[in-house]
């Protein structure tokens, strides 16, 4: 049984983690229908920001400051220059942009600053956290109150008059135009908040495995967990989150020895089948009607 | 110019109905036809085998993907694992000593049975929800074969090719390789240009520009969805088995993952999707460019002129093929097909800008 609840706390620890990636692709979403898949590769150069910033000897501190800085202006400059280009493009064109972006960026990261994993420290210190008789990360832990701490802050953005500006954004583009809202400038700040999240999700990440191009494949558990949350859903990437998380973590903790391993893509596989199967706008997203 | 339209008059519409209704692309055809019979009388063996072989098989797997996400609309993220379903069952079947010729149709069945049933799975969605849910199959696939020893003998393990014949003919030497794989681009090519201009073919363009309104008007686009899923998996079944026969002659998992996928997106959209030209000039410039560029940086690294450290070298031509993707994308959206295009068109009508029609 302590077992059970020990897996059942990590893996909603690693599904808050989650969801701190999951969140940066909800605000791309919400604001242009974009899905991007280049939120994987963003995490890991928000980390190796971090960690280029901390090994010239700024506190830790300061440095995530700062990377959060760099990174908010590098969703800004990514939209400028690639996505702008795109607005009216059919879907596939825009999928694929992001994904080449995600594989200049996985090659570029590495390329530049060589293939070994980065060791972040920032502070916590790897000392197991133990709550009555379960072992758990205390990276984990800070990683899951910062995630909380984000989501909440998302869900408060969205009732401040810019967060209401990138709601109507994500109603219509065209008549958001007409209001005189700006869109391509609400387009760029959900880029450069997607950026603020892929440095809390860098750091974090980076802080448990290293920062490597391995950073990178979050991409999938993170796609999971917004499919299953429904894209435009910020509540959804906390639920879902989790589910994913425990799901991720359970199912393999009991099954991976009689298969023989990685059970959890498999997992994330068939969330990702089923959702889509049997509610495709997920669990708390907007249905789409369409019209001929 | 050799290539003028005018001069070219059709009486007949059985003349305008042919596949190449100017004289100037059936000459250009025909001598891309003797170029690629006489390729192994005049290539060195290792151009033949490390580009002009693969060169042709990823042009026939970007035809059957663009059969049916340029034509037909559906978007597909796991074509790789359609690949890899062909290449193992026909490794599996050869291996039993069934002749090369029903393995290969038994690939080409299996990967469409398994790409059909995730395509009605996936028949309900579209555009991105259709995306991810092939990217699930893409996963749940490499997964199955990995980790069941009886398919992939293990995950790190790798399967040799038995020693077959095809229509009497060992397929062993590179020169029977090479033509078995120029005997499939070549039928696929044909196959893909004549499914253009029949009513299948509207279909699914119907299908692809507005699934609604082409149900009003009377496609049932739940057939031809299912129709183009079926004809591009058996199709890239097929090509799967060419792959691991003619190319690698051994099978691992890792030939068939998501990058190689994504590597096959990549050629259909720098092509051009739907664009049976287009195909080819993908296939050869996703395969070919990063080696052709890293070539020069290397030269030019050799001369003193830049300097790259060894780690930055290894990961140039990942980060030359993303350039690459988002270049196109950016740029020519409509792909390599549309340049191509643009200067047929130029010389059709050479001493004037334009034509009259």
């Amino acid at each position: 049984m302590s077992y059970f609840i020990e897996l059942l706390i990590n893996g909603a620890l690693t599904g808050l983690m989650y969801s701190m990636v999951a969140l940066g692709i909800v605000l791309i979403y919400k604001s242009s229908g974009v899905l991007n898949f280049a939120q994987g590769a963003m995490v890991m150069i928000g980390g190796y920001a971090v960690w280029l910033l901390a090994e010239t000897g700024l506190p830790i501190t300061l440095a995530i400051m700062l990377a959060l800085l760099v990174m908010f202006a590098f969703g800004l400059l990514a939209e400028r220059v690639l996505l702008r280009t795109m607005v009216g493009q059919p879907i596939i064109m825009i999928v694929m942009l992001t994904l080449g972006l995600d594989i200049f960026l996985r090659a570029l990261g590495p390329g530049l600053l060589g293939t070994e994993p980065k060791h972040l420290d920032i502070g916590i210190g790897m000392a197991p956290l133990i709550l009555g008789d379960v072992l758990t990360n205390r990276t984990y832990a800070v990683g899951g109150v910062i995630a909380l701490v984000l989501i909440a802050l998302a869900l408060l953005f969205f009732r401040t008059r810019l967060g209401t500006k990138l709601r109507a954004v994500s109603d219509d583009h065209v008549s958001s135009w007409s209001v005189g809202i700006s869109v391509e400038r609400a387009v760029a700040i959900s880029w450069g908040l997607a950026g603020l999240c892929a440095v809390a999700a860098g750091t974090m990440w980076g802080a448990v495995q290293g920062v490597d191009w391995s950073l990178t494949a979050l991409l999938f558990p993170a796609v999971a967990v917004v499919i299953l949350g429904g894209v435009d859903s910020i509540l959804g990437a906390l639920v879902a989150g989790l589910a994913v998380g425990i799901l991720g973590s359970v199912i393999p903790g009991y099954v991976d020895s009689l298969v023989g391993g990685s059970t959890r893509d498999v997992v994330t596989s068939v969330v990702i089948l089923l959702t889509i199967l049997i509610r495709p706008y997920g669990m708390f997203g907007r249905e789409d009607i369409e019209r001929i | 110019m050799f290539y003028r339209l005018s001069g070219v008059y059709h009486t007949r519409y059985s003349a305008t109905r042919q596949l190449w209704p100017i004289p100037a692309d059936r000459w250009q055809i025909g001598a891309v036809a003797v170029l690629a019979l006489a390729a192994p009388l005049y290539m060195s063996d290792l151009y033949l085998s490390s580009y002009l072989l693969p060169w042709l098989i990823f042009s026939a797997a970007t035809l059957a993907l663009t059969l049916l996400m340029g034509l037909a609309g559906q978007l597909h993220f796991g074509f790789g694992a359609v690949m890899a379903i062909g290449a193992y069952t026909s490794i599996h079947l050869a291996r039993a000593g069934v002749p090369f010729e029903l393995a290969l149709l038994a690939a080409g069945l299996m990967a469409a049975l398994i790409g059909c049933l995730f395509g009605a799975a996936a028949l309900r969605v579209k555009g991105l929800y259709l995306v991810m849910a092939t990217l699930a199959m893409q996963f749940l696939v490499d997964w199955v074969i990995v980790n069941v020893n009886a398919i992939s003998g293990g995950a790190v393990a790798t399967l040799q090719t038995p020693q077959v014949s095809y229509l009497f003919v060992p397929v062993a030497s590179l020169t029977a390789r090479y033509y078995l794989a120029l005997l499939w681009a070549a039928i696929v090519t044909l196959l893909v240009l004549n499914i253009k201009r029949t009513s299948f073919g509207r279909a699914l363009v119907a299908v692809r520009d507005k699934d609604f309104a082409a149900a009003v008007i009377g496609v049932n686009i739940f057939k031809y969805k299912l129709l183009a899923f079926f004809t591009s998996s058996f199709l890239g079944g097929v090509t799967g088995s060419i792959l691991a026969f003619c190319f690698y002659q051994a099978v691992t998992p890792s030939q068939f993952n998501f990058d190689v996928t994504i590597q096959l997106v990549a050629m259909a959209l720098v092509g051009g999707l739907g664009s049976v030209i287009g195909g080819f000039l993908g296939a050869g410039f996703v395969l070919l460019a990063p080696i052709v560029l890293l070539n020069l940086i290397a030269r030019m690294t050799d001369a003193g002129w830049l300097n790259v450290s060894t780690t930055l070298m290894a990961h140039i031509p990942l980060m030359l093929y993303g350039a690459m993707i988002i270049g196109f994308l950016l740029f020519e959206p409509l792909g390599l097909a549309k340049i191509y295009d643009n200067a047929r068109k130029y010389f059709l009508v050479w001493p004037f800008r334009h034509t009259q029609s």
